[in-house]
């Protein structure tokens, strides 16, 4: 199990859009992806999840990927949270 | 035969198709066995299924024409749809209160939108709209409403409470052959729309519109406002007589189509067309306009969700600009607030609205929005003729903080090296009465006027143009509506600027003399209405026309002024 934390770059905050992005990125793979936003937990296969956590541009969560293909999820996801975020 | 008000000429002949709303209504019903929940469960995910495909095929259907916004609206659609909490809640639901896929989403879908909204975040509110939709959606297909307004028979009237601009976006009409409203007015979208489609339709038919149903044949005219359901024989041959005839008439208009609009002695008058896309454009000119009077930027704006940036909008305006080869366009500066509003611009409720922040008051708060605006049309003016109209000015303050902010633009474009029309000719909007009452002052801020009567007209008489209860009031042939705007022209004549007209006024056959007697210069308005304006036009004379308003001017009431009007067409 890895776990690491993300500062969001995007000034709108995990909105609609990158929100989108990041369910279709983790559908990819067969390990158990989750965000945790203090004492909140939640699975990243849910669009629904994501913008109920109200996270805003700024804020700082982490991600715990659980499974077989942790590694190969985590470069993806890494590039998702530092580069291609501010942009969406 | 059901009345309503005709707001698009013509007959149409053809089946019904009644438009249903999914019924988001809480139907109550408790399941009584193991196996009534597994039914459900599965007619669920079915629908599910069928609404994702639905999705999956708008993304690819490339007569759409889809921005790449459109595609990521419609990502996001995707997403939320197959998103498996909302079918988790679904099915837990069904499985322990016994409720059947339709309560049960209604209650689930109910919940997120009460928490979206209870945010404090503007965007996260505004994306309850995105839930709603995706629970209509599937209401839709766990309804077997199976109809996606893309794909009708040929023949097709659609029988509608009413119509929104997001039922019309993907409307295919070339087998839509009229509507026929519950609701709605001679302004309202269905009308507009109806209009610069030239399909026939008749509104504000009331409750008995209720009692058509799918296939019922129908006889729509309108030009009276009246509707058949299911007619006798002689009936039918009749209005396809009537029918025939419209056709015949309506092939010699185009016969028009290349003639000047020249009265018979001599005067020159200018006929262009209202647009909001490329298509209404070819359609104006295939109508024979020579320009465009206004082409309204709000389109653009609309069905999608957040604002398009100044290359985007600088493309279509280009495209737009392109599309006109050289001859002149008229673009307005984008008017919202009033009845259109933007999903990601999210304007306070007000109990005014047509008397509150919309149009030049929204860009003048919003410089940012507005430069951006600016600068794209700026740009695109590089291209051909194209000259700015700012919509709503109230006095002569506003016009000239709006000019600043163009000069400011300008001034961006020049550092930023990108070419422009230095000399672009700027206008206003004539629609607010203390613009019309003063426009021998504004007269000498600007190039050209514009009169909105809409607007002008709602105002004058204080007449709401949305409600139904006060249509009959809503009159242009009111003496203070047709005093205003004869000053308005005497005074764009007096300054030496142009004056033209972009309301509906401009396409009343009615009203065509008269307005030619007061020296309004140019007319324009829906593509369709051409036609027939020009064919009054030339075989009017201008010294006839100025005796005719001179009459009109002296008379006490409207009853009167459009019965001598009537008389003398």
């Amino acid at each position: 199990m890895i776990t690491k934390d993300y500062m969001i770059t995007a000034p709108q905050g995990l909105h609609a859009r990158p929100a989108t992005t990041l369910i279709k990125l983790v559908k990819n793979y067969k390990s158990t992806i989750s965000l945790i936003r203090g004492e909140k937990t939640v699975l990243l296969n849910s669009m629904l999840n994501i913008l109920s956590m109200n996270i805003k541009g700024g804020e700082t969560i982490s991600i715990c990927i659980a499974g077989e293909d942790e590694f190969e999820a985590l470069a993806n996801i890494d590039q998702f949270f530092t580069q291609e975020l501010k942009d969406l | 035969m059901i009345n309503g008000i005709g707001v698009s000429p013509g007959i149409s002949i053809g089946k019904a198709f009644v438009l249903k709303k999914a019924r988001n209504i809480a139907s109550g019903i408790l399941l009584s066995s193991e196996d009534e929940v597994l039914a459900e469960i599965s007619r669920f995910d079915n629908a599910i299924e069928l609404a994702i495909n639905e999705i999956e095929q708008l993304k690819v259907d490339q007569t759409l024409a889809l921005y790449k916004e459109d595609r990521e609206i419609l990502e996001t659609q995707l997403a939320l749809i197959s998103d498996p909490q909302i079918r988790e809640d679904v099915v837990t639901k069904i499985r322990t209160e016994k409720i059947t896929a339709n309560d049960a989403l209604l209650q689930v879908i109910e919940v997120v939108v009460q928490l979206l909204e209870n945010m404090d975040n503007e965007y996260m509110q505004a994306r309850s709209a995105d839930i709603k939709d995706i629970g209509n959606r599937i209401f839709k297909h766990l309804n077997k409403d199976e109809i996606i307004l893309n794909t009708f028979k040929p023949n097709t009237i659609i029988i509608a409470d009413d119509l929104a601009p997001s039922d019309t976006i993907t409307l295919d009409t070339r087998s839509v052959m009229g509507f026929a409203t519950q609701t709605g007015s001679k302004t309202s979208h269905t009308a507009i729309i109806a209009k610069s489609k030239g399909i026939p339709a008749v509104v504000n038919c009331g409750p008995p519109l209720k009692d058509i149903k799918d296939n019922d044949v129908i006889i729509l005219d309108g030009t009276k406002g009246i509707l058949h359901v299911n007619p006798d024989e002689n009936t039918l041959f009749e209005y396809q007589e009537i029918k025939s005839e419209y056709q015949k008439e309506a092939e010699q208009l185009k016969l028009l189509k290349e003639l000047p609009a020249i009265t018979t002695d001599g005067k020159k008058l200018v006929l262009s067309g209202n647009i909001a896309n490329i298509e209404d454009l070819e359609s104006t000119f295939n109508n024979g306009a020579e320009g465009v009077g206004l082409f309204r930027t709000e389109m653009l704006f609309m069905d999608r969700d957040s604002f398009p940036d100044e290359n985007e909008q600088f493309e279509f305006y280009k495209e737009v600009v392109l599309t006109a080869k050289g001859k002149p366009v008229v673009i307005r500066t984008i008017d919202i607030g009033g009845d259109k509003h933007l999903p990601y611009f999210n304007l306070p409720a007000e109990l005014n609205p047509f008397l509150g922040y919309r149009a030049i008051r929204i860009c003048l708060d919003r410089k940012d929005l507005f430069i951006t605006q600016l600068k794209a049309i700026l740009r695109a003016s590089a291209f051909s003729d194209l000259r700015i109209m700012f919509p709503m000015i109230s006095n002569r303050r506003e016009i000239r903080e709006a000019k600043m902010i163009l000069e400011e633009a300008k001034s961006i474009l020049i550092q930023e090296k990108l070419p422009f029309n230095e000399n672009i000719k700027v206008g206003i909007m004539i629609e607010v009465p203390s613009a019309a009452v003063t426009a021998d002052i504004l007269a000498q801020e600007v190039d050209f006027f514009s009169i909105g009567t809409n607007d002008l007209c709602q105002y004058t008489l204080a007449v709401d143009r949305m409600n139904e209860k006060i249509t009959h009031l809503y009159d242009p042939f009111n003496p203070a509506v047709l005093r205003l705007i004869q000053y308005v022209i005497e005074q764009a004549r007096k300054h030496k600027i142009h004056v033209g007209m972009c309301g509906e006024l401009a396409s009343d056959p009615l009203a065509t003399q008269l307005l030619i007697g007061m020296g309004l210069e140019e007319f324009s308005m829906s593509p369709n209405s051409i036609p027939m304006v020009k064919r009054i036009i030339l075989s009017s004379s201008m010294e006839q026309a100025k005796e005719l308003c001179k009459h009109v001017m002296e008379l006490e009431s409207s009853e009167d002024i459009t019965s001598y009007l009537k008389q003398t067409l």
